[in-house]
């Protein structure tokens, strides 16, 4: 069953120095607020997994929470750079950071491997890359039945996933819509796994394309509305992308992203305070 | 000669009217974004264009900012999680064209968008291959749409981060290379209005082939044009 708590609490208790984290979320019910406290819990050695590393990683990247990276697309959409992520890889700053890359569809087999309880999964052709010289996790392997050259992805089993929804009810029964990403296949490969939800309700409506995650495959849940700022939750925010264009001034200066993050993050005392440092105004 | 269009626009749509009507066709992050969505506005309203977010069909009123906005989930046919999106509706088979943006392309093809430099210690760190690789092997055709000059237009990639196998064409600002089944060479087949050849060459990292008959596109018709403008004005808008 999960626990129902505050996020403070569910990040003290299941996020710990050294692990593996994926913060999952293609672009929509990215979990920022679950990110920002395990940065303001100071954690280190993280290994970061997450398809598209986006704002969040570039924001525990550059506070120094993460030695690794393992990820296949790292930008900001639409605008550019994430320039913590690229100041890491390409000055080692604040720290050397090892990154390990894929294709989407590779990491998406990775976490699927993870949930089916396999070492690896198997995907079509023979990676014509580079990608393939630059990793372990793959390999080529020969079908079977029909003699086929295909590649193995290995599993991907993180020590903690981290993810968003829109509900949950009041067993922690957790419910997420619209674009779902690889949520479930995070939170089913993982160790442990944290769910922030926009809100807790009597019952779980059934809808279309939604993933319900049961209570009992996830370790804790923690109310936070609006908690995917500046992304989104489809049906209770809409994407700030005005946050996502001016991020690239914000974080193309250390000295500029430091005091952001002080006064907007490490120096708040949770996401209320975030939200209101940012005049955001108060989710109802 | 006074030009009412840019070279950015004639990219644009000429890559646009490279996709024909109710193909389906996956659109990569970038440009192919504004291209694909100018297709369905103009000559295609029944293509389907499906985003690697999970939005399959999508009709969006705005160009998204990100492959996930909300407006692609709300306006789409279905919405499917990203494994299913790559391992059925990708690797299955169902896709006609991809359509890729390029930070480097060399002349079969190939593409680099992970680093500059080297990989250990890039000039540059590109965001990397999002579904890029797959994209390209597993569509029946691809295209790729990139702006022409010596640094984008390769002779050798700093990092292969996708092969060449489906790609068929390549959109530029000053013209369109094909696909050379044969060599597997990009051949130059077609010139932009007001484009000489020799520009073409002189954008281009390797010693470029030309085809015996070089096209010269159509210009942008005013109704492409107004199109186009209205798609970025509405993006502006909301940004």
């Amino acid at each position: 069953m999960a626990e129902i708590t505050s996020l403070r609490e569910a990040v003290e208790e299941l996020v710990h120095d050294g692990d593996s984290v994926a913060l999952e979320g293609f672009t929509h019910l990215i979990p920022f607020a679950a990110g920002h406290e395990i940065a303001r819990q100071g954690r280190r050695h993280l290994t970061l997994v997450r398809l598209t590393p986006d704002v969040i990683l570039d924001q525990l990247i550059g506070v120094g929470c993460a030695d690794a990276l393992v990820f296949s697309w790292g930008g900001n959409p639409g605008v550019g750079s994430l320039h913590r992520f690229r100041d890491a890889v390409e000055n080692a700053w604040p720290l050397a950071l090892r990154i390990e890359e894929f294709s989407h569809g590779v990491m998406a087999n990775r976490f699927v491997a993870g949930a089916s309880g396999l070492p690896f999964t198997v995907m079509r052709g023979d990676a014509g890359n580079d990608l393939v010289r630059r990793t372990s996790s793959l390999a080529p392997v020969i079908c079977p039945f029909t003699g086929e050259r295909l590649t193995a992805v290995a599993a991907l089993r993180p020590d903690v996933a981290v993810v968003h929804a829109q509900q949950a009810d009041r067993r922690g029964n957790v419910m997420l819509w619209g674009i779902t990403g690889v949520q479930k296949e995070a939170v089913l490969a993982a160790r442990r796994s944290i769910v922030t939800v926009e809100e807790i309700v009597d019952t779980l409506a059934p809808r279309p394309n939604a993933v319900v995650l049961p209570t009992w495959a996830v370790s804790a849940v923690a109310v936070v509305p609006g908690g995917t700022h500046p992304s989104y939750a489809l049906g209770y925010s809409v994407r700030d992308n005005h946050f996502y264009r001016s991020w690239d001034a914000v974080s193309r200066d250390r000295v500029r992203f430091r005091a952001w993050m002080e006064r907007h993050v490490l120096g708040v005392a949770g996401w209320d305070e975030y939200r209101r440092s940012l005049e955001l105004g108060v989710v109802a | 000669m006074e030009r009412l269009w840019t070279p950015e626009e004639m990219m644009t749509v000429a890559a646009a009217r490279h996709l024909p009507d109710r193909c389906i066709c996956f659109v990569g992050i970038g440009r192919p974004g504004v291209a694909a969505n100018l297709a369905r506005a103009t000559h295609a309203p029944g293509i389907v264009l499906v985003y690697e977010s999970g939005a399959i069909g999508a009709k969006p009123w705005r160009l998204p900012l990100s492959i996930g906005d909300g407006e692609l989930a709300e306006t789409a046919d279905l919405v499917v999680s990203v494994p299913e999106m790559f391992n059925y509706w990708l690797q299955g088979g169902w896709i006609d064209i991809g359509f890729l943006g390029a930070a480097q392309i060399d002349r079969r093809g190939r593409i680099n968008t992970t680093v500059i430099g080297d990989y250990t210690r890039p000039s540059v760190r590109l965001p990397g291959s999002g579904g890029a690789p797959e994209i390209a092997r597993s569509s029946r055709r691809v295209l790729v749409v990139a702006s022409h000059s010596p640094r984008v237009f390769v002779d050798r990639l700093d990092f292969i981060t996708s092969g060449a196998e489906g790609v068929s064409a390549v959109i530029t600002d000053l013209g369109v290379l094909d696909r050379d089944r044969a060599s597997g060479e990009l051949v130059l087949t077609a010139l932009h209005p007001g484009v000489s050849v020799d520009e073409v060459r002189a954008a281009t990292g390797w010693p470029l082939r030309v085809a015996d008959e070089v096209r010269v596109s159509a210009p942008p018709a005013p109704g492409e044009l107004e199109a186009l403008r209205t798609l970025v004005a509405r993006r502006e808008v909301a940004a």
